[in-house]
């Protein structure tokens, strides 16, 4: 084999520019692959965790029926106290819960008392949400930075458009106004607290108050939970914890339904495009080295054809010719995966140092590219496999040439 | 027993429909340890003939036994195997590996071929190469060394597995004709060296005084058979 080996690299060599520059566009397939490979994985994985850890939570639990009929924000669509006790006793029981965060959700009525608009609003209790959406207060702006938790009750944390449009200012008092689920009307007066910046997909734009205010504002005697975001210690379990609350939750008698953000965010879309694009790119790789090496592996055999004679009038026996070019075409894909994955990883660090910032709708993202090992090896397989199949037809019509003719080839 | 035999040979070449009659109804027999030339002009016959001798083609119809083996019923891989193991092969255009240096060429064979030791591999290339003067050029490649040196090359390549037959068609073709002297005779002082049986092919009839045996082609059909002695006397 090592002799096999040697050869084919020398035979290689023999056409040194031919062979740099199919190598080049082979590297070069390669370093595409893993740059953009690198920066599409950098790019999802830090939207996926601003969504998830500012808004959604990795997976959330409603009454079934409720992400239906989502936009609506319904109030009888909730889970009473017992309910809520059963779902809270499943989380409590899974290790790879981090923790959850139950939420009242409504819509209502913003008023400054001068001008009126409409608002989302997300009930909840500060330190389970900021348990939950770690990276929820990095968003909001304020009005006394050193508090312990980013809502008090009494206060409202307004969504920056709204805050806006209203020309509201840190401490200002509005009124909230809502239909509790009875069709019983109620206002509050809250004070504006802080200003969040909006994100991509639904929660992106809703403001926040306490739990206790909402239960006051919707005259509810017993907590009512629309829903309960999940934030999981590993996000990397999520299907296999999706799985297990969905068989908790899933028989007909349950009254409710869990929902991964995959399912809930619009960006889950466009990750699914992201993906799709890398895809693509990896076509567009193993197009490049079909093409490369079946081109140069038959050019190669038909300049050798003599070649290949006097091999097989000395007694190569067939398999060995056909090993012996099959091992020629691995080569080439060996030595311009090295090539590429050695350039590919060097821009990934150079981009690593350098950081690219830019805004993503209304969030800034910063790419720090990094490829999994797995992508890595993945190409890497990808390449020599596809090396080893453009081979075959080269070396095969080596294999079967008969000596006697290959000999008389001019 | 014979180490050559062919029986009624004939072999008939069919090219977009023509068919051409290479070899008409020859046998022949050949013994171990001989030094034979086949001579005739161009078409008579011997490229044909050597190429059925060593197994890379097949007859239209009689019989060729080399070394007891009838070389029709053998397949690809056989016939590759029943070469390695039994016949040398020197070309015309000498077909050293270009990649490869003095010494991997003559290697090659070894390495593709047999399982031998590395020592004795080496021993037994160095050997070869000294007996026909490239133990100096060992290490250059094909393109910086002459003709005549390639061909001595080729020779230790046809001798490095111990073949009982070596074949050489018109080995002395495209070198002058000091070096087609000095390649004839070596072929022949490898031939009394190893006993290996040599049969080559050319066109020139002033380089085969050496040859014990003078076969003469003649449109497939061998017209005359002179051997050394009768030459002499």
């Amino acid at each position: 084999m090592t002799n096999l080996i040697k050869i084919a690299v020398r035979n290689l060599f023999r056409y040194k520019r031919r062979t740099l520059l199919t190598s080049s566009l082979i590297a070069f397939g390669v370093v595409l692959v893993i740059v953009f490979g690198g920066l599409a994985i950098s790019f999802k994985t830090q939207m996926v965790g601003v969504i998830t850890n500012t808004a959604l939570g990795d997976l959330q639990i409603h009454r079934k029926g409720y992400v239906e009929s989502i936009d609506n924000l319904p109030l009888n669509l909730s889970l009473s106290e017992a309910e809520y006790a059963v779902v809270e006793s499943t989380l409590q029981a899974m290790p790879e819960i981090a923790a959850y965060s139950p939420r009242i959700k409504l819509g209502a009525l913003i008023s400054n008392y001068a001008q009126t608009s409409n608002i989302r609003l997300s009930a909840v209790r500060p330190e389970l949400e900021q348990a939950t959406v770690t990276d929820l207060v990095k968003r909001i702006r304020r009005m006394d930075p050193n508090q312990d938790h980013f809502l008090e009750p009494g206060e409202i944390i307004v969504p920056e458009n709204l805050m806006k449009g209203l020309e509201l200012t840190m401490g200002d008092e509005i009124v909230l106004i809502a239909t509790n689920k009875d069709g019983s009307v109620n206002g509050i007066p809250v004070r504006v607290a802080g200003v969040i910046e909006s994100v991509l997909g639904p929660m992106g734009k809703d403001g926040y108050i306490h739990f206790t205010d909402a239960m006051s504002l919707l005259r509810m005697e017993q907590p009512e939970i629309i829903e309960v975001a999940v934030k999981l210690k590993e996000f990397d379990e999520l299907g296999r914890v999706y799985g297990a609350l969905k068989q908790t939750f899933g028989s007909p008698q349950a009254v409710e339904e869990v929902h991964t953000w995959e399912q809930l965010s619009p960006f889950a879309s466009i990750a699914s495009i992201v993906d799709l694009l890398v895809i693509v790119v990896k076509f567009i790789l193993i197009s490049i080295v079909l093409v490369s090496i079946l081109n140069i592996m038959t050019m190669s055999v038909y300049e050798r054809v003599s070649e290949i004679g006097t091999i097989a009038a000395i007694g190569t026996p067939p398999r060995r010719i056909l090993s012996m070019f099959l091992v020629e075409g691995f080569s080439m894909g060996l030595l311009s995966t090295a090539g590429g994955m050695l350039i590919g990883l060097g821009i990934i660090w150079l981009m690593n140092v350098t950081r690219i910032d830019f805004k993503f709708g209304p969030m800034e993202v910063s790419l720090a590219p990094s490829v999994p090992a797995s992508e890595v090896i993945l190409t890497v397989v990808i390449v020599m496999l596809v090396s080893l199949f453009a081979s075959v037809q080269p070396a095969y019509k080596a294999a079967k040439l008969e000596p006697v003719d290959a000999l008389g080839h001019v | 027993m014979s180490l050559i035999e062919l029986q009624n040979v004939t072999k008939i070449y069919d090219t977009t429909g023509v068919s051409v009659e290479a070899l008409k109804d020859i046998t022949l027999s050949l013994d171990k340890h001989s030094f034979i030339s086949f001579i005739g002009p161009s078409g008579s016959g011997k490229t044909t003939l050597l190429n059925l001798i060593g197994s890379l083609d097949k007859p239209t119809q009689g019989k060729v036994i080399v070394n007891g083996t009838d070389i029709a019923i053998l397949d690809r891989a056989e016939a590759a195997a029943f070469r390695g193991s039994t016949i040398g092969f020197v070309f015309q255009n000498f077909n050293l590996i270009p990649v490869l240096t003095v010494y991997e060429n003559v290697e090659y064979p070894l390495l593709m071929l047999k399982n031998i030791g590395v020592r004795d591999r080496r021993q037994r290339i160095l050997t070869l190469l000294e007996q026909v003067g490239m133990i100096d050029q060992k290490d250059k490649y094909p393109n910086q060394i002459s003709g005549g040196q390639k061909q001595r090359v080729a020779i230790a390549r046809a001798l490095v597995t111990s073949p009982k037959i070596v074949l050489a068609d018109e080995p002395t073709a495209n070198l002058d004709h000091a070096t087609a002297f000095k390649v004839i005779s070596i072929m022949h002082d490898m031939q009394k060296t190893f006993g290996t049986s040599f049969i080559f092919s050319t066109h020139d009839p002033k380089i085969v005084g050496e040859a014990e045996l003078i076969y003469t082609l003649e449109d497939g059909v061998i017209v005359s058979q002179d051997n050394k002695q009768r030459r002499q006397s």
